[in-house]
């Protein structure tokens, strides 16, 4: 049974009074709040077991190897990968972007080549692209969604041709909340040839992740938002496709043999993990995912499937609130505005009132903008939130409101 | 108004509630920007709200103008600009501004991590004193 309440005990920094008031924590979709027992994971290890990987030949090192690669085996199993050579740790769901479009991209994008992404991307998402636009002269495509948030087939399968090269969309818009039907994308993307690239960073945090069943081609997803350490992210890629990709950054770690004249690299994922990693981080979201997984994806998506509901109709009560991202397909993130009143004021008496949330273009500057807005609020929901949550963000924009 | 006259005030009042109540009513009473000055020329960099600041030497004084489209960020430029404007240069790289905010018990707001513009514009203050 998942019981919030006594799930709620287990993170204690949720304990904390903020302001003098209970802690309304409504920022998850920036980052989660982490549980007793991967804080006392990573403390253990720091203590007790600390060693470099894949080097000494001593036993520290040798039971710290083996902790950090039973890590790469339990992020397998939470998004289903066929085999944990696929798993590739990075810093954060950006650099896992970062990576693919700096190894693949550069070597397998040419003029005339398109990759194709949604108005609905973070910045992590985009940037990246326009860059490797820039250096290869491939053409960046961006398909539209509706003016509610919703993804639109039309507008995505229009811009699907065979010169589409890639295909890089967010599984979940961390502004809208809108969930994307990535199975459906990747079958069409796969039928002119492209390969699917899917930012989880939103998704995973609320949802089971089957790599297989959806048949994308890379994942990215970041620790510190699925109740992880901050400082790691997963890059999950394709064995045959990371296989070809040259390395992304090189020294050590990442090697097969050097020599002053030569040097052949590791296979994948030693050759995309150069340098020291972070090893405890790993170990901290290897627990961080096995507290996801003991819980149950399923019960997690059904709570907070409940909590959104709730959310929506205590939010459309609210007279004068806008919500911005409306589609019928969104999960537990919450854009909203307040009739002539500016988000980042509404924003200081929230946090007076103990209610923490996000307010600006949330790293999506530009569907912003497309949305009509130069900054909105934001509520994001995890896994520990509850109504009595909803009902005091209700309260403090009620509060709010008598102040402008 | 001066600093000092608001610091007096600021004590009487009694919680955050009247305190904000009365940042508002300084952000309502200061005079907007002309919407020539609305431009990213003197638009200083902030992620949540939108800050703008214009200096004008008068003399070997630098007067300051300021905006923000969000009201209480605007209260708190209107306390900026009563420590700055109307100063020498000399005066300006003198003050000490977290001393002051933190006496107003406004530290917070000057907070970088905040990113609402406003440690960014007392910042931009600096640089001007130092230029201009």
């Amino acid at each position: 049974m998942f019981d919030v309440y006594e799930i709620r005990k287990q993170f204690p920094v949720l304990a904390r009074l903020i302001n003098g008031k209970p802690n309304t924590f409504l920022d998850t979709g920036a980052s989660a709040q982490k549980p007793r027992c991967v804080i006392d994971k990573m403390l253990k290890v720091y203590s007790e077991d600390y060693a470099n990987v894949h080097r000494g030949s001593y036993l520290l090192s040798e039971e710290i190897t083996l902790e950090y690669e039973k890590a790469r085996k339990i992020v397998q199993k939470f998004i289903n990968a066929k085999s944990d050579k696929e798993i590739v740790f990075t810093r954060n769901a950006t650099e896992s972007i970062n990576l693919v479009a700096a190894a693949w991209g550069r070597k397998f994008l040419k003029k005339g080549d398109e990759v194709l992404i949604s108005e609905a991307e973070h910045h992590a998402n985009l940037i990246p692209w326009q860059q490797v636009r820039d250096e290869t002269g491939c053409t960046l495509k961006i398909f539209k969604i509706a003016d509610d948030g919703s993804f639109v087939w039309d507008e995505y399968a229009k811009l699907l041709s065979e010169k589409t090269k890639l295909v890089a969309v967010t599984a979940m818009s961390n502004v809208l909340g809108t969930i994307f039907p990535i199975k459906k994308m990747a079958q069409a993307a796969h039928n002119v040839g492209a390969l699917i690239l899917t930012d989880a960073c939103q998704f995973a945090v609320h949802h089971q992740i089957d790599v297989q069943d959806m048949d994308c081609d890379f994942l990215a997803f970041s620790g510190h938002k699925t109740y992880g350490p901050s400082g790691i992210g997963v890059l999950y890629g394709k064995y045959d496709i990371l296989e070809k990709m040259p390395p992304y950054q090189c020294g050590g770690d990442m090697v097969d043999h050097v020599s002053y004249e030569k040097t052949t690299f590791a296979e994948p994922p030693a050759r995309f993990e150069a340098g020291t990693p972070a090893i405890v981080q790993a170990i901290g979201l290897g627990e961080a995912l096995n507290f996801m997984m003991n819980l149950g994806l399923d019960n997690i998506t059904a709570h907070e499937k409940e909590l959104t509901k709730y959310a929506t109709e205590k939010l459309s009560e609210i007279d004068g609130l806008v919500q911005i991202g409306t589609a019928k397909d969104k999960g537990g993130v919450f854009s909203f505005v307040l009739k002539g009143v500016h988000p980042q004021d509404m924003a200081f008496i929230l946090d007076k009132e103990g209610v923490a949330l996000r307010v600006g273009h949330h790293c999506a500057e530009p569907l912003v903008h497309r949305m009509g807005y130069e900054s909105v609020a934001r509520a994001t929901l995890g896994l520990y939130n509850t109504k009595e949550d909803i009902d005091r963000l209700v309260k403090a924009i009620e509060k709010a409101k008598t102040f402008f | 108004m001066d600093i000092e006259e608001l610091a007096e005030n600021f004590e009487l009042l009694d919680d955050w509630e009247d305190k904000y109540r009365y940042i508002i009513d300084l952000g309502e009473k200061l005079p907007p920007l002309p919407a020539e000055f609305h431009t990213d020329e003197w638009k200083v960099q902030g992620c949540q709200s939108q800050v703008w600041l214009v200096p004008e030497k008068q003399g070997d004084k630098l007067f300051f103008k300021g905006d923000s489209d969000a009201i209480i960020v605007k209260g708190i430029i209107a306390i900026v600009l009563m420590i700055f404007s109307g100063h020498t240069a000399q005066e300006i790289k003198s003050v000490n501004i977290e001393e002051i905010f933190n006496r107003l018990n406004l530290r917070e707001h000057l907070s970088p991590s905040r990113r609402n513009g406003l440690a960014a514009m007392t910042e931009k203050i600096l640089h001007y004193a130092n230029v201009l």
